[in-house]
């Protein structure tokens, strides 16, 4: 008996892919990835370096999965409530039904989504105001085209990426009421989320159109796009992690979400018996939102830009600009 | 009607580019097959190669030594595929389908062991890839059209297109004017009278394999390093399977399979630019609609157009040699 529970707990630590061992007091964390995988550059690396921040700074360990496919994600939030994860993060809007399911089989494990709000004791939920980081990037991509056309790479489209893509067009009117935003979606299955191939020939597809700033929020298919941006001598803009670095002088900017804060706070917080359940909600007030500017993107971001920019989001967060949210009405006009 | 124009064009540009992995792969089946091997395997083929292609690339800094690299390793798969299907004459389709989930599964597992970044490889700088070959600047809106025809459209591809499309007259007169097709497709129609004419049938198919293996390294090199500039897991998506159905659709001809293959590749690129567009008198069409396009075109024309298609005769049998 205890050879065959050895034998399954190893073989579960092979599977889910265990990181370090040995004696533990508080309840690991564990992490569940969304489709796109753990180094999509993106949104679930944001994920991972919060997670990875947690680990260095507390020396506390984690478990992490990889979701595959949507069979498996039912599955994997199960396994890690049986090992005595505790938060179960889950990545991603589409973990939500998973969640809810095995969140009330284990009323004593605290989970936490990202992306979705989950109403449960047990259920930690954190959103992000992406039509505010949206807006902004429109800006300064309208202020930085020469053609006055800007384009748009969506993942896969559902409601959380249309909130990207209204938010950005809103940016874009403000700066200039002319100007053309032509957006794409890259498909209607999990799969779009990876499918770089892809991503470059829709970017070329709005190149030849005249589009000359990009903005793609579709995780690993985001790579193909900034690759055809620099291909193509245009401008792209990141999403999610600061991902300026990937292609210095054609990334204009990145919109960042941090997805690493949310993850290290509710690791942290657990680690320290403070996590609560409930719904937050972060924007550009509360630093959760914001655009990135550094070594990489300094030369091609002029001071008037950056100092137009900064007025915009001094302006959202006092409320003089409202933006709104595609997802409070499923459309993308108040 | 000047964006209609734009679109249009670059559509068509975007179909050459498109449809260039699924010609090699075509034309790669298509020898294959002409021989009486079937080839599942040339997705798993492709995927290979893209992954040696964007390693050795990034290794090197080459992209004519990735390419040979990409070639070499898709041909050895080829000779794997032949020595268990014509020497040891073991089950074609399975055989392929085995060496699809050995070129995921492995391409996965050393990417993320070499590399550590999930299984992609490294981005590679311009040197190391394959660029366009005569860069094209953006001509004016007000040009002729059929000079814009050639700067847009068949103008700023890389070798690796042109090579594609080059390509499938030479395999059109391989197979069906010079000696060594001739022999190539008795052998894929009557191994028998092959073999009692003296000449190898085993042999024969071997070379068939191989050349099958270094044109699928073509395809994968393109994908790998042309296309895109990095390798991620399984980036093919099915590519292979659409260069079989494009051999199949184009009856084991090659000029009617690059026909299928351009089909596909065009439909792919008018799904990409009908997004978001206004047509006329019916306004915007809905994502999911166009996404479905060229499936259900696919559907239709197969059901209603294509007539029937008819394999060569010994596809799919090992030769015995009876005694």
């Amino acid at each position: 008996m205890r050879t065959y529970f050895g034998a399954a707990s190893v073989a579960a630590a092979m599977l889910i892919g265990a990181i370090g061992a040995g004696a533990q007091t508080a309840p690991q964390p564990a992490v569940v990835y969304d489709a796109g995988g753990k180094f999509d550059k993106s949104f679930n690396e944001a994920a991972y370096n919060g997670i990875e921040r947690f680990r260095k700074e507390t020396g506390g360990t984690y478990l992490e999965f990889e979701v595959n496919n949507d069979a498996q994600r039912e599955q994997a939030f199960r396994r890690m409530a049986q090992r005595g994860a505790s938060p179960i993060i889950g990545i991603g809007f589409a973990q939500a039904p998973a969640i809810r399911k095995v969140a009330a089989e284990f009323p004593k494990v605290n989970f936490t989504i990202i992306d979705s709000v989950i109403d449960l004791p047990n259920v930690q939920s954190v959103v992000f105001k992406e039509h505010e980081g949206s807006f902004l990037v429109g800006a300064l991509a309208v202020m930085s085209s020469k053609t006055g056309k800007v384009g748009f790479v969506g993942g896969m489209d559902v409601p959380l990426i249309r909130r990207f893509q209204c938010g950005y067009e809103q940016g874009a009117k403000h700066v200039d009421a002319k100007a053309e935003v032509i957006a794409n979606m890259t498909g209607t299955t999990p799969a779009a989320w990876n499918d770089p191939t892809r991503g470059a020939e829709l970017a070329k597809g709005q190149f030849a159109r005249g589009v000359d700033v990009v903005f793609a929020a579709a995780g690993g298919t985001g790579l193909g796009v900034y690759q055809a941006a620099k291909d193509g001598k245009r401008l792209a803009i990141g999403v999610d992690s600061n991902q300026n670095h990937l292609h210095p002088g054609t990334m204009l900017t990145s919109m960042l979400k941090r997805v690493d804060t949310a993850v290290y706070a509710a690791a942290r917080t657990a680690r320290e018996g403070k996590w609560v359940p409930g719904t937050t909600s972060l924007g550009l007030a509360e630093g959760g939102i914001d655009w990135a500017l550094d070594e990489h993107n300094a030369r091609i971001i002029s001071a008037q830009m950056k100092e137009r920019l900064e007025t915009i989001k001094a302006d959202i967060i006092a409320g003089r600009i409202k933006v709104h949210d595609y997802m409070s009405n499923s459309a993308c006009r108040s | 009607m000047e964006e209609m124009l734009t679109i249009g064009l670059s559509a068509l540009a975007a179909t050459l580019r498109v449809a260039t992995p699924l010609v090699f792969c075509a034309m790669a089946g298509l020898v294959s097959e002409r021989a009486g091997v079937i080839d599942i395997g040339l997705e798993g083929k492709m995927l290979a190669a893209a992954f040696t292609s964007a390693s050795v690339a990034a290794v090197s800094g080459s992209a004519l030594i990735a390419l040979l690299a990409a070639m070499a390793m898709a041909t050895l798969l080829g000779l794997l595929h032949g020595f268990a299907c014509i020497t040891h004459r073991g089950d074609q389709v399975v055989s392929g389908v085995a060496i699809n989930i050995i070129a995921a599964g492995l391409t996965a597992v050393l990417g993320i062991h070499w590399f550590g970044r999930g299984g992609q490889t490294p981005d590679l700088p311009v040197e190391a890839r394959f660029m366009p070959v005569f860069p094209v600047s953006a001509t004016d809106a007000g040009a002729a059209l059929p000079l814009r025809f050639l700067a847009e459209v068949l103008g700023g591809h890389n070798l690796l297109v042109y090579l594609a499309f080059l390509l499938v007259p030479l395999v059109w007169w391989l197979i069906g004017s010079s000696r060594f097709g001739l022999r190539l497709r008795a052998v894929g129609e009557n191994p028998e009278v092959v073999d009692t004419a003296g000449i190898s049938v085993e042999w024969l198919r071997y070379r068939a394999v191989m050349i099958c293996g270094a044109l699928c390294g073509m395809a994968g090199t393109y994908l790998a390093i042309a296309q895109n500039a990095a390798f991620t897991p399984n980036m093919t998506a099915g590519q292979g399977f659409i260069a079989l159905a494009a051999m199949i659709f184009g009856k084991w001809r090659a000029f009617p399979a690059l026909a299928a293959c351009l089909l596909f590749g065009f439909l792919d690129a008018v799904a990409i630019r009908l997004q978001g567009v206004e047509i006329a008198g019916i306004g915007q069409v809905p994502v999911q609609l166009i996404q479905a396009l060229p499936y259900i075109l696919t559907v239709i024309l197969l059901a209603g157009f294509i007539g029937r298609a008819v394999a060569p005769k010994a596809i799919g049998q090992p030769y015995l040699k009876e005694r």
